[in-house]
């Protein structure tokens, strides 16, 4: 008998098939993780997920016989009452008490669950919006340097001088070419003093002082501690992303905002974070949604209510602008805001928007994007409710006069999930930015 | 610590859950001496390989084969096995056995020593000397070969996929997968299976294919006028090897289009069809030996002193477990448990043998109150596949116990019928209908390939011969006949005829979307 112990063995021997299993059934997996991302809170949307697709697209058909129609006979354990001739109504499904002609291996229409990793997910969820190449995009922000360890190096100031390492070189070159230690040294004088005291064994003596000058010598020859031994701290100037960043995210929940368009604006709103989430490594959210006020919410309240009433667009930048002032100071943070709004406002209210916007917003935001969603048109209501459709809206009337070119706002219209992403990397690509 | 020591004393040779190497050494070895010098077993050498629970899910995806080539349905069978496992749905079996020789049985790090002692009596010994000295794994398999098989069919797959790409691998494998079922030699072969020996000579016969091929002898021209007879028909079959079952073979061999790779891919798959098809057969018996092969060893090693009585109460608590029969009408009822019934019978032989009733007698002269149960078991582990085992050995006493009962469902009627039962009048219809739930040759529809209609458009023509008036599932058989309609290259039809009136049932027709071969 052997025993082999195989725990160190590479694992994930079935990563390859799990790769080819995911391009299979990419395209279930795809909208799965579509309508995943619809309903999952917008920091979960890094996480990995448990996605469940159903079998169909991944069904591997054998020939095996129907599950009902026929003649069929089972023997089956546990009989309690029936005697021969009994007769037994049938169970719904047709497939027989037994159950044995059934589906053994699975063959159903079930659904089934399995996790995607953190990348996996991202992955397919970024294609689904097809992502450029955001970072190279936004590299041209500034950015602050930070100064990281990086090992040592044998030239530098004296005051990255590494006292340890230096002093270990040292030691480790002294023991390789075998430098003398001064308590050999003070031994071999020592017994020379004896010696001399003595005064009997000259050819002793004589052999010792010949080897405490060969001592001395190598001593001098291999200095304590030589300019190749000296290391110093190397340190690394690394780019490091701006430390933090706010977004607020603001949204008209006015009965006029259907499903489709917070769906939108829900992915717009992601698209953001998880954009935000790669260059800061802090991301605050804040939600602010308004009819004729405004409040601060949660993600849950912002998405999944509605509430009815007129709509005042500048109630929400007046509640941002009091956020900032409470907990943003403008110094130390970056500030983003994304609107959403079908673009609905009272005429009363415009002018003192556009000049809030201009005057207490924008100075204060790195960026601020303004979508105006509408309904799908392929979606049956659409032109009744759209107000995009032609017409321009009160509310992009009155940013079209705050978006003057180098003012760090732009605008763009959304209609369908399609759009999100091109839309999104209009927005926030360096050339476009102020279009 | 000597064998000697062992016997003496009241030496366990484990305490505690935690295991090492020394304690399984010393349970083998005390294992292997029940099992040599009590049980009489023969077994293949044992390698014992230590892994880790990932590496069992692993394992088990691939149809619990160390080497596999890649295809996504194994990262499929992975994906649903890993979220069941991890939802706690589904425990892990406690090992891997494979049929090769050396004999591989896994066994995970988490296990308790307890539970590797009665792997290894279960595995190494149980399967393994089934595996060894059953008839239908003689025939069909060659336990030395099988990895070596194996490691040729990965990298020949791989490197399929370099030249040929992904997506035209994938689409073979799919239609090969789709019959592998189909592409099992069901009668014994003559000479014993050397699958290295076999490839030497495929190579051979291409080669000389190769060199003699000689395009004129087709531009030999008939007789004119000559309208294809009977006896030409006759001839065309002959020389088709029609009616042929093994679909996969008749493809592999005889497709027009497909390109030598293809043959190959689907001869791997056919391979390892024809590999587990003794398997498939065998299920009952293979997991009734095994257990019971570790029934007794834990027993015997508990009697002999070996075992503390808290390793024996472990051990039992999962043995229930497995052997555990729900009665029909419970809900965790899902067919008939191998393990069950197979446990069940073994040691309803064993009791036959050493103390019978008068039933007993009457019903199995040939052996009750032989004295000799392990000699009865080993003939039988030697000489039966499940449907035959049942047939011969299912006692009336075991059919009252578990009070099993025959239910006859036709869809014709508004009701079933209770057609026999545990009684003197329904033993043997019971019996019967239960070993025809192992007949492997019952279970899976009898597809054939009929015939080719070469001097018209080549239709590929299948008969599925219908018993019962059970038809095929039409979706998933049409899903099949694509990919046969792939790789045959035209147009396939299967007729379901019913086998005793030869009424035609229903027809199928497929064309080929010729994607295989572009």
């Amino acid at each position: 008998m052997n025993i082999i112990d195989r725990r160190l063995n590479p694992k994930g021997k079935s990563l390859a098939n799990r790769q080819r299993f995911l391009r299979r059934a990419k395209e279930q997996i795809v909208k799965a993780v579509r309508d995943s991302s619809g309903k999952r809170s917008i920091q979960d949307i890094e996480n990995g997920d448990k996605i469940s697709i159903s079998t169909g697209g991944v069904r591997e058909p054998t020939f095996h016989r129907s599950a009902s129609g026929g003649l069929r006979e089972h023997v089956v354990p546990g009989n309690k009452e029936f005697v021969e001739g009994d007769t037994i109504p049938r169970p719904e499904g047709g497939g027989g008490r037994g159950g044995s002609e059934g589906s053994p291996d699975g063959e159903g229409e079930d659904d089934f669950r399995f996790v995607l990793s953190r990348e996996e997910f991202l992955d397919i969820f970024m294609e689904d919006l097809e992502l450029p190449d955001l970072v190279k995009q936004k590299i041209k922000q500034t950015e602050n340097y930070s100064l990281h360890r990086a090992g040592y190096s044998s030239s530098g100031s004296p005051s990255n001088l590494n006292l340890v390492r230096t002093m270990r070189n040292s030691l480790s070159r002294r023991i390789a070419l075998r430098r003398p230690k001064p308590e050999e040294i003070e031994r071999l004088e020592q017994e020379i003093a004896e010696l001399e005291a003595g005064g009997t064994d000259d050819a002793r003596l004589a052999e010792l002082r010949g080897e405490l000058e060969r001592q001395l010598r190598r001593s001098k020859v291999i200095p304590y501690l030589d300019p190749v031994d000296v290391r110093y701290n190397r340190f690394e100037r690394v780019p490091r992303p701006v430390a933090q960043a706010v977004m607020f995210c603001l949204m008209d929940v006015s009965g006029s905002m259907t499903e489709h368009m917070k769906d939108l604006a829900k992915r717009f709103f992601i698209l953001l974070y998880l954009f935000l989430k790669r260059r800061y490594r802090h991301v605050d959210i804040v939600f602010i949604r308004h009819t004729h006020e405004a409040k601060e919410v949660d993600e849950e309240t912002f998405f999944y209510s509605a509430e009815t009433g007129g709509t005042v667009v500048s109630t929400a930048l007046e509640e941002m602008r009091r956020i900032i002032a409470d907990r943003y100071p403008e110094a130390e943070w970056n500030i983003y805001a994304a609107q959403a709004s079908d673009g609905d406002n009272m005429s009363n209210d415009n002018a003192k928007s556009a000049a809030l916007l201009e005057n207490v917003i924008l100075p204060m935001c790195q960026y601020f994007a303004y979508i105006e969603v509408s309904q799908d048109y392929e979606g049956g209501l659409g032109g009744a409710l759209g107000s995009s459709l032609g017409r321009e809206t009160d509310l992009w009337r009155t940013y079209k006069l705050v978006a003057k070119p180098g003012a760090p706002i732009a605008m763009r219209k959304v209609r369908t999930r399609r759009e999100i992403f091109p839309v999104f990397r209009d927005l926030f690509s360096r050339e476009n930015a102020t279009a | 610590m000597s064998m000697q020591m062992l016997d003496d004393g009241n030496q366990l040779i484990f305490e505690g859950a935690d295991w090492d190497y020394d304690k399984i050494k010393r349970a083998y070895d005390a294992i292997e001496r029940i099992a040599f010098d009590e049980m009489g077993l023969d077994i293949y050498p044992n390698q014992i390989e230590v892994i880790t629970a990932e590496q069992m899910l692993d394992a088990y995806s691939s149809i619990g084969m160390p080497l596999m080539y890649k295809h996504w349905s194994f990262g499929k069978h992975f994906a649903q096995d890993e979220t069941l496992y991890r939802k706690g749905l589904r425990g892990l079996a406690y090992e891997i056995v494979i049929n090769s020789s050396p004999c591989i049985s896994y066994i995970m790090e988490e296990n308790s020593m307890t539970m590797q002692t009665l792997v290894i009596a279960h595995a190494a010994f149980g399967h393994n000397h089934f595996f060894k000295n059953n008839n239908l794994f003689r025939q069909w398999t060659d336990a030395k070969g099988i990895l070596d098989y194996l490691e040729f069919a990965k990298t020949f797959i791989l490197k399929c996929e370099e030249r040929y790409g992904h997506q035209a691998v994938e689409r073979t494998l799919d239609a090969a997968h789709a019959l592998m079922s189909h592409g099992v030699h069901r009668y014994p072969r003559k000479q014993p299976l050397d699958l290295r020996e076999e490839q030497r000579r495929e190579d051979e016969r291409q080669e000389y294919n190769r060199k003699m091929y000689n395009d004129l002898w087709r531009t030999v021209p008939t007789k004119p006028g000559v309208k294809e007879s009977v006896s030409a028909v006759e001839s065309r079959k002959a020389l088709l090897a029609l009616p042929e079952e093994n679909i996969l073979y008749f493809l592999e061999k005889k497709a027009p289009r497909l390109h030598q790779w293809q043959r190959e891919i689907l001869r791997i798959v056919r391979r390892v069809a024809q590999y587990f098809y003794p398997q498939k057969q065998t299920k009952l018996m293979n997991e009734g030996c095994a257990t019971y092969t570790h029934y007794y060893i834990m027993n015997r090693l508990h009697q002999k002193g070996l075992m503390s009585d808290g390793a024996l109460l472990e051990f039992l608590h999962s043995h229930t477990s497995v052997v555990f029969q729900p009665n029909f009408d419970d809900p965790r009822f899902s067919g008939i448990n191998p393990y069950a019934i197979g446990f069940a019978m073994m040691q309803d032989i064993e009791r036959i043998a050493t103390n019978p009733t008068d039933e007993d007698r009457e019903w199995f002269p040939d052996y009750a109150g032989n004295g000799d149960a392990m000699g009865t078991l080993r003939e039988a582990w030697a000489n039966f596949r499940d449907e035959s085992f049942v047939l011969q050995y299912l006692s009336p006493a075991l059919m009252r116990k578990m009070r099993m009962f025959e239910v006859r469902n036709d869809a014709s009627e508004p009701e079933m019928l209770v057609e026999a039962i545990h009684n003197e009048r329904g033993y043997r219809k019971v019996r019967k209908a239960l070993a025809r739930q192992y007949d492997i040759g019952y279970l899976e529809p009898d597809i054939q390939i009929l015939d080719v209609d070469l001097a018209g458009d080549r239709k590929l023509i299948l008969q599925h011969r219908v018993i019962n008036r059970v038809l095929l599932d039409e979706s998933d058989a049409r899903a099949v006949l694509r990919h046969i309609a792939n790789l045959w290259g035209y147009e396939v039809m299967l007729v379901e005829v019913d086998a005793t009136t030869e009424a035609v049932l229903k027809e199928h027709t497929v064309s080929a979307s010729s994607l295989l071969l572009s």
